[in-house]
């Protein structure tokens, strides 16, 4: 079962901290192929820290693509080259012996760098606070099957509550665009019965967190959705501006 | 502190939670704003505490280490929720639910909060629901279940294979929702490293902002711990990298009980392992063994391929040993029986894997109801080990997963330490000594969204907690503490890396106080873990400083707390001379491998109460079975 293992060269992108201009070291590595792509920066990290380097700082936690934590460029992709994973999925048995590899941050206004590899994504939250729930309290609910949904309409609702909040989207579009990540909750919402009451308050509100947050617009370039690792559609981003505009035409009156 | 008392209400067991709700204390509703509570932890327990807590008017503070309350681990949760709404029509009833769980624990968990459990658990899924979690649904419209281990009813709520996701970014919503309300202020990337107890009770915790590391201090009237549980102590395990054990080990070692620390679950159905560089195991759900059948080769080291091994060939062992239950038979027990089944040589190619296979479910249901129902996890199994398993079976081992053990705590799950709550995996209390599939999901949310609404106010109206000031002295005192022991990390400056070490103390762990457990291997290991520790003092390198961001330094402040973790699960581990549910003492066991429990001498809570380094005093609460008999825990 032992295969061979590849030697690599990684351009990393290192910069202290929010302030400081980073810049890109190179680092040679050997690893097996089983190995995952973190996995890989976990050793070169063990390396570095036996010379008394400090460790490259990036962030990852489930290791299993659904925390949505890890996110990384690498070679230029969010996520690493292959579609619909994310980057601690990436196993290194998809490159080649002998490649040089570029590895980032995800990179966005909104998004600042803190630490090497890790930026922060605080804005995210700051958009769902902004409306991105029911507001039902803690009992009094009635009986799960009370509210019968048709089964094509909750599978859609998955497919957009599927987002695991990586920024990915937000990382591979020119824009630094949020609207796929924005559409997705609003979409999920927007499909289910519950979500109806407070269907138009809530894209008015979280649009405009999501534009006062410095995130840009969408130009239909679609790349958000190429590089998630969920394959979250751009149909929610169209049902998302559909509702944004009902919303303004309704503007706070009460829907008879 | 000395006496150990449960506050089981009186009454019928189905009568209890019902008359407690109505004896506790309640706070008006116009004096709650004058409380500060403490939650720590976003998981699914800590979440829906803070938003149902701040709901309620209080005035909650949540913390996380994350960068986002969302990315708690109970989001990997994939398989599914447990309810007793006998929406199937089965005979599933709460007591059903109860009697199961009871039983699953091997008789080890305590009788009254279990049927609690049992009694919220269908407000759960109308809450969920509620909420807008998109779980799976039939044609009709209404809500769809799956089967799991250890039940022969159909009790099991999803979402796909994202359960814990959909119902932690339901309880996140709500806890958003209190967010933007200004009743919850929840701090991100902090990491509590240790609770202020002044007077006997908790007063407030000391925690390291993770960007700045900077040592903050922050009080309230009383403190929930919510933080999971400690299977990293393994190194490698189902967890997520950042899961650890440090809020509720400091918050031990200032005098809450430490219960059942033994009581750890290793899982069935896990990616077996690939390398030395391998960083954490991944879960395959137990869903899977729904429609997967187990199996390995009659034949010893049969290096055959899967498919050139013919049916007479192969023993699928589950379905032998335990015709009535099958492939869904319990966790514990389906993971002995792997374990054994690959010491014999037996596991695929003489290795540390079996096989779990689709063929005849694929051949019954054809492929595409299979992708439908585990279409995702397939996924994840082909991304990882480049294998496609609707072709060939997939191979799995037995992982460490879950911690039944952890903090003590009574009826109103309060530690034994006044005003120190503990929800979730973080506590003892429900699952005994061996979890059921689709419950960890039900009772971190029964915790949070059902049981400590009530009991907080029980607290806060009944012993009339003060608040102290952050600049008291025990605060200050705390904080210096806790400073010192990242100046003294940091001031090692050896040749070991803290991963390495961690990686040589979860070896320790897993050999011998894993799957199978004897006593000249445990009082081995109490010596071996020791000399790792004082090799950590010694010669553990943690490079960067203590004032930004660093990573090697937090995690060398977890391995800390694993060594002495790690040392009082081998003395539990050593005191409990039984076998039962996941604590397996091989000098206990019946002719045919099964586990010989001991009802006579240990039908106890183990709780561990720290008497200074390396020591520990051992106080027992009695478990007492009315309603469901001990009996031997049969799946045949």
């Amino acid at each position: 079962m032992k295969a061979k293992k590849l030697n690599l060269t990684l351009n990393i992108w290192r910069q202290k901290n929010s302030k400081s201009v980073g810049s890109f070291a190179e680092y040679k590595v050997q690893v097996s192929p089983d190995a995952s792509f973190l996995e890989m920066l976990d050793e070169l990290n063990n390396t570095l820290e036996l010379k008394g380097e400090e460790a490259v700082h990036f962030e990852s936690d489930c290791r299993e693509g659904i925390c949505g934590t890890c996110g990384l460029v690498i070679n230029g992709h969010a996520h690493g080259p292959l579609p619909k994973i994310a980057t601690c999925q990436l196993h290194m048995r998809n490159f080649k012996d002998g490649e040089t590899i570029w590895v980032e941050p995800f990179r966005a206004k909104a998004f600042p760098v803190i630490k090497d590899l890790m930026v922060d994504r605080s804005g995210f939250d700051k958009i769902l606070q902004a409306g991105g729930y029911v507001s039902i309290n803690t009992g009094g609910v009635p009986d799960g099957n009370t509210i019968p949904i048709q089964k094509e309409v909750s599978s859609l609702a998955m497919d957009a509550a599927a987002c695991i909040g990586c920024g990915a989207c937000v990382a591979s579009c020119k824009n630094a665009s949020a609207m796929l990540f924005v559409s997705a909750k609003v979409s999920q919402y927007a499909l289910l019965p519950q979500g109806q009451p407070e269907r138009y308050r809530r894209v008015e509100r979280m649009v405009k967190v999501m534009d006062d947050l410095g995130f840009g617009s969408c130009t239909n370039t679609y790349a958000c959705e190429a590089e998630c690792p969920k394959g979250i559609s751009v149909t929610n981003i169209a049902r998302m501006n559909r509702d944004f505009m009902m919303a303004k035409i309704k503007s706070k009156e009460v829907e008879v | 502190m000395a006496k150990l008392d449960s506050k089981i209400p009186a009454g019928n067991i189905s009568e209890k939670w019902t008359n407690h709700k109505f004896n506790m204390k309640l706070v008006n509703p116009s004096n709650k704003r004058k409380f500060d509570i403490i939650v720590v932890g976003t998981g699914l327990a800590g979440a829906s505490a803070a938003a149902s807590l701040g709901e309620l008017g209080y005035n909650v503070k949540a913390f996380t280490f994350h960068d986002s309350a969302r990315r708690a681990h109970s989001i990997a949760a994939q398989g599914g929720i447990n309810a007793s709404k006998n929406y199937q029509n089965d005979g599933d009833s709460d007591f059903r639910l109860f009697y199961d769980t009871v039983k699953g624990g091997d008789f080890r968990a305590r009788e009254a909060n279990v049927h609690r459990l049992a009694e919220v658990s269908g407000n759960i899924i109308d809450q969920c629901v509620a909420q807008g979690v998109p779980f799976a649904r039939d044609y009709g419209g209404l809500l769809d279940n799956r089967s799991f281990g250890g039940a022969q009813v159909s009790r099991t709520f999803y979402a796909r294979g994202q359960t814990g996701q959909q119902l932690l970014l339901g309880a996140v919503s709500a806890l958003n929702r209190q967010v933007d309300k200004g009743s919850v202020k929840l701090y991100l990337r902090r990491e509590m490293l240790d609770v202020v107890i002044i007077d006997g009770a908790a007063k407030g915790i000391v925690v390291r902002n993770l960007l700045t590391g900077e040592i903050e201090k922050y009080s309230a009237h009383a403190v929930v711990l919510a933080t999971g549980g400690y299977s990293n102590v393994f190194f490698l395990s189902t967890n997520a990298m950042n899961c650890n054990a440090t809020a509720i080990w400091r918050a031990h070692k200032r005098g809450a009980y430490f219960a059942n620390p033994c009581f750890t679950q290793i899982h069935p159905t896990c990616l077996p392992l690939h390398g030395e560089s391998q960083s954490k195991l991944t879960l395959m759900s137990e869903s899977l063994r729904n429609d997967g059948r187990v199996w390995v080769s009659k034949k010893k080291a049969d290096m055959r391929n899967p498919a050139d091994i013919p049916e007479d060939e192969r023993d699928y062992y589950l379905e032998r040993k335990y015709p009535s239950f099958g492939n869904l038979a319990p966790r514990d027990i389906s993971s002995r029986a792997a374990k054994e089944v690959c010491d014999e040589g037996r596991g695929v190619k003489g290795g540390d894997a079996v096989y779990l296979d689709f063929k005849d479910a694929i051949n019954r249901l054809g492929q595409k109801v299979i992708e439908e129902r585990y279409g995702n996890l397939f996924e994840i199994y082909e991304t990882i080990t480049g294998e496609n398993p609707y072709k060939s079976p997939m191979m799995i081992y037995p992982a460490p997963h879950y911690t039944m053990g952890g903090l003590w705590v009574d009826y109103n799950l309060m530690s034994n330490v006044p005003g120190l709550f503990v929800l979730g995996e973080a506590n003892f209390s429900d699952h005994g000594a061996n979890r059921l599939g689709a419950s960890a999901l039900m009772q971190g949310l029964a915790d949070g969204y059902f049981v400590i609404p009530y009991t907080m106010g029980n607290y806060l109206a009944g012993d009339k907690p003060t608040l102290v000031k952050t600049d008291h002295p025990e605060f200050e005192k705390v904080a210096k503490e806790v400073k010192d022991l990242t100046n003294k990390l940091l001031s090692i400056k050896g040749k070991r890396t803290v991963d390495d070490l961690h990686k040589q103390l979860g070896r320790i762990m897993w050999d011998n106080v894993g799957m199978g457990r004897n006593e000249a291997g445990l009082k081995k290991t109490i010596e071996q873990i020791r000399q790792v520790k004082e090799e950590f003092w010694k010669n553990v390198t943690i490079p960067g400083s203590g004032d930004d961001v660093n990573q090697t330094l937090e995690r060398a402040g977890r391995l800390v707390d694993y060594f002495e973790l790690g040392e009082l699960m081998a003395l539990d581990a050593l005191d409990r001379k039984e076998s039962c549910g996941g604590h397996f003492r091989e000098e206990y066991q019946f002719e045919d491998g099964e586990a010989k429990r001991d009802d006579e001498n240990y039908s106890y809570v183990a709780a561990w109460e720290f008497a200074g380094e390396n020591k520990w005093n051992l106080h027992k609460e009695e478990l007492k079975y009315e309603y469901v008999k001990q009996a031997i825990r049969s799946y045949k």
